[in-house]
């Protein structure tokens, strides 16, 4: 074993500069966990190449030593798709950090994996263009990371994610070849493996280009706050505007335990209510005035004691800051909290709420709940404390069957964090035993030695592993300085 | 209106057996394009029925053999559409075929193509096995997304059996705008149309005529100001459009279809040419020997595709051809579905 890490270190030291492989386990300890800090484990060796060729030559050659290799952009994902492997090579491609072509005739980008989401928009900015999906770590995560966790963001309702923003990638396969998939334009024939990379969380390929599409920046965007009684009313509000026939770019709602969080942290000046509905329309100056009168009569109709439309651009910012700050918020309240991010039919909601409702009676922990409306992607929020003997146990449990009762609900398990090693065993209860073979031989296809990534994404046949969540003790969450929603 | 699932599988399952292949066809409207392929006919077209649609979710669940005219209208009763403007090529269309095509219609630049609003399929794959990808949520991350990975296979991966799509309102307002102008000043108005918060969702050049489509809410349309006439019978411009029922279309010349960038200058080969997607998507007709098409495009940085002929559905790249092959081997390793439909084995 030592002398296979000798021999593996000593060629890759031939492939890319010496000092750019760490083997000293002080050098690796950064690179141990993503934000999904639970898992930890320290990897054989720590990679960082600069050159496409680097990428091809160590992929090719861990192949012929049958090394495991796991890719690491940012380390900013949320289940643990980053973490190293013990026996194998981690590549950090955080030196691809080029953006190569901003086309604004075209509006597309040209951008190497490395490269961080907001970037791409503040490149963008001055052809009056921005790239839409805009996850909330998109001050930190890169590109390489948005492709393989297909991450989405507050405005992903109208604008779509990563899948419906990417033009072509090039990819590199564990046998060193490169892919190159699509060419800019919009139409490409045969298989869909824009697709299909997008969200394999770094099972298939190693992206080592990405082209992007950009669009106008919208001319005016407006946020109205809307309060209820009642959070099943306001579930029914977001279904009665969109059967409006608007679309709003973002549409959040925050429960009263997430509200009274928030607000003694950020004072936004929220209201004391039930439920809160904060819903932003943007496009043209005209479109943005109609839309917010007839959003404004809607939300009434529905049921909202107040509605309230931000006047100025630092009120549309502080009604959005105690959305944004609802994470930590908890972190205050709680001495620990687990994250979930289940995906449900936007009219299961009412049920679900009250199903979690009982549950959190039943298992005697506190939930908050926090989410996307607009897609149904529900973040609940459990709280507890590790400290207490039994307690972990019990909100692992309570977890567990909240992620059952989303796929009941004809939902997923996973609407934007992804799977990693942190969601297999929902993998199992989610898909039946042909569809996950089915993955293998996707994996297989791309992968026949099974060396990019082991162990995540897609659980093998015999492994149902016990559940695990995005676990934050006292509020000290990986990248504190993110926001996260 | 009917659930053929069992009957399906069946079949796959016979043909597995005394090792056959078949030829899966729904409403037949779309057999012109990609390559022959030869095996037993497969009818799907009996597979039909909503099965789950509410206005307010934005989804439609249909299976395969649903005609797409009958999915437009139960949606157009609900003010909603298909965004992706499917094209039909024939009464017969279904929903199946339609994904399996991967077709998109004017609005593809604007509100994205096909697969962008697949959500979820159910598929027998060419072992028989039932299998759901996706599902009926916009955000899903768990697993592969076998499901986009079904629109734009021509069936080469299974039978798609039943398909969760996304819809959306229909705008509230739409006006076309039609201007006089050459193709060059054409593609030079339509790019930076694309960069400008617009309200557009389509753009085409043809005969000398530039069409904007604007659509949005009342005040977003009547103010945007481009210019040109407002066009009366708009409806039937886009649809004659999206159906290749224009006068372009009609004569015996070969039809090229041709993607490129939208700023892409007007391409330096005689014959008749329609633009559409504001730019990005080019046809052309003419009767000029094939490789010099292909070569002239590709110098251009184009890519030219005989539509309706015998070409292959994938780009020449030997590595994307090879992977293609081995995607083909993980769901139908027996190759009994469609074979050859795509490319020479795959």
């Amino acid at each position: 074993m030592h002398q296979a890490k000798e021999k593996l270190i000593g060629e890759l030291r031939r492939i890319v500069a010496p000092e750019s492989v760490l083997a000293d386990e002080e050098e690796m300890r950064p690179f141990e966990c993503d934000a999904l800090s639970v898992y930890r484990s320290l990897p054989m060796a720590v990679v960082l190449p600069s050159r496409v060729e680097e990428v091809q030559a160590v992929l090719a050659l861990c192949s012929r030593m049958k090394v495991a290799v796991v890719v690491r952009g940012a380390g900013t994902g949320l289940s643990g798709g980053a973490l190293p492997h013990p026996e194998g090579v981690l590549l950090v491609m955080a030196k691809f950090d080029r953006i190569l072509e901003i086309d604004a005739e075209n509006r597309i980008a040209r951008v190497e994996p490395g490269v961080r989401n907001l970037a791409v928009s503040e490149a963008a900015s001055r052809f009056g263009l921005h790239y839409a999906p805009d996850p909330s770590s998109q001050i930190a995560c890169t590109i390489g990371g948005n492709v393989a966790e297909n991450s989405g963001g507050v405005h992903c309702l109208k604008y779509g994610l990563t899948v419906h923003n990417l033009l072509a990638l090039k990819v590199v396969t564990m046998d060193g070849e490169m892919l190159e998939i699509g060419d800019g334009t919009l139409d490409f024939e045969g298989y869909d493996l824009l697709a299909l990379l997008t969200g394999s969380e770094g099972l298939l390929g190693v992206v080592v280009e990405a082209t992007v599409k950009l669009l106008p920046k919208p001319e005016r965007a407006q946020v109205l706050l809307a309060a209820f009684d009642d959070l099943e009313q306001a579930a029914q509000a977001v279904g009665e505007g969109i059967a409006a026939g608007i679309i709003p770019a973002g549409l959040e709602m925050m429960d009263r335990l997430a509200i009274s969080a928030a607000e003694s942290f950020v004072h936004a000046g929220y209201p004391d209510a039930e439920a809160l509905l904060l819903c932003e329309l943007d496009g043209t100056n005209a479109e943005v005035s109609e839309h917010v009168m007839t959003v404004r009569n809607l939300l009434k109709k529905a049921g909202a004691f107040e509605v309230r439309t931000a006047q100025s651009e630092a009120e549309r910012q502080l009604f959005w800051k105690g959305r944004k700050s609802a994470f930590p918020a908890v972190g205050r309240i709680s001495p620990d909290y687990y994250c979930m991010d289940g995906t449900i039919p936007r009219r299961e909601l009412g049920r679900v709420l009250t199903r979690m409702r009982d549950l959190s009676g039943k298992y005697g922990l506190r939930v908050a709940n926090v989410f996307h409306a607009g897609d149904g992607n529900l973040h609940p929020l459990i709280l507890f404390d590790a400290n207490l003997p039994g307690e972990l146990e019990r909100t692992e449990a309570m977890g567990s069957e909240i992620l059952r009762l989303c796929i009941e609900a004809g939902g997923t398990i996973t609407g934007e964090h992804g799977v990693g090693v942190e969601k297999l065993g929902e993998m199992c209860v989610q898909f039946s035993a042909a569809e996950l073979v089915q993955f293998h031989r996707v994996k297989s296809a791309f992968d026949p030695q099974g060396l990019l990534n082991p162990g995540k994404a897609v659980p093998t046949l015999h492994r149902c592993a016990e559940f695990g969540k995005m676990h934050v003790h006292r509020g000290s969450l990986p990248h504190p300085e993110l926001e996260r929603f | 209106m009917a659930d053929c699932e069992s009957m399906l599988q069946e079949r796959i399952l016979d043909a597995l057996a005394e090792n056959r292949s078949l030829e899966i066809r729904g409403g037949g409207t779309k057999h012109f394009l990609g390559r022959r392929t030869e095996g037993e006919i497969l009818e799907v077209r009996g597979h039909a029925g909503i099965v789950d649609y509410d206005p307010k979710e934005l989804v439609l669940t249909a299976r395969c053999g649903t005609r797409l005219s009958e999915i437009e209208a139960v949606l157009a009763q609900q003010n909603q559409m298909l965004p992706f403007e499917p094209p039909h090529f024939g009464e017969n269309a279904t929903i199946g075929g339609t994904i399996a095509c991967g077709l998109s219609g004017p609005r593809r630049p604007w509100a994205g193509a096909a697969r962008d609003y697949l959500l979820g399929a159910k598929i027998l794959n060419g072992m028989g096995e039932l299998l759901h990808f996706g599902g009926k949520v916009m955000k899903n991350v768990a697993g592969f997304d076998c499901a986009r990975l079904m629109a734009g296979a021509y069936g080469t991966l299974g039978v798609l059996l039943e398909t969760s799509v996304k819809v959306l309102p229909v705008p509230a307002h739409s006006v076309t705008r039609v201007m006089e102008c050459p193709e060059d000043e054409a593609v030079r108005f339509m790019s930076a149309l694309l960069s400008q918060p617009v309200p557009v969702d389509g753009a085409a050049w043809c005969d000398g005529l530039l069409h904007v489509r604007l659509s949005g809410s009342f005040d977003a349309v009547s103010h945007a100001r481009i210019g040109g006439e407002e066009l009366p019978d708009a409806a039937r411009f886009w649809f004659d459009l999206r159906e290749q029922r224009l006068e372009f279309f009609r004569n015996e010349k070969p039809l090229w279809r041709i993607s490129s960038k939208p700023a892409q200058k007007p391409f330096d080969i005689p014959g008749n040419w329609l633009l559409d997607w504001g730019g990005a998507l080019r046809w052309f007709k003419s009767a000029a020997p094939e490789e010099e098409v292909r070569k002239s495009v590709a110098r251009s940085g184009g890519r030219a595709r005989l539509f309706g002929g015998e070409d292959s559905l994938l780009c020449d790249s030997p590595h994307l051809i090879e992977m293609s092959r081995r995607i083909k081997h993980a769901f139908d390793p027996h190759g009994i579905c469609n074979p050859g439909r795509m490319h020479r084995g795959i």
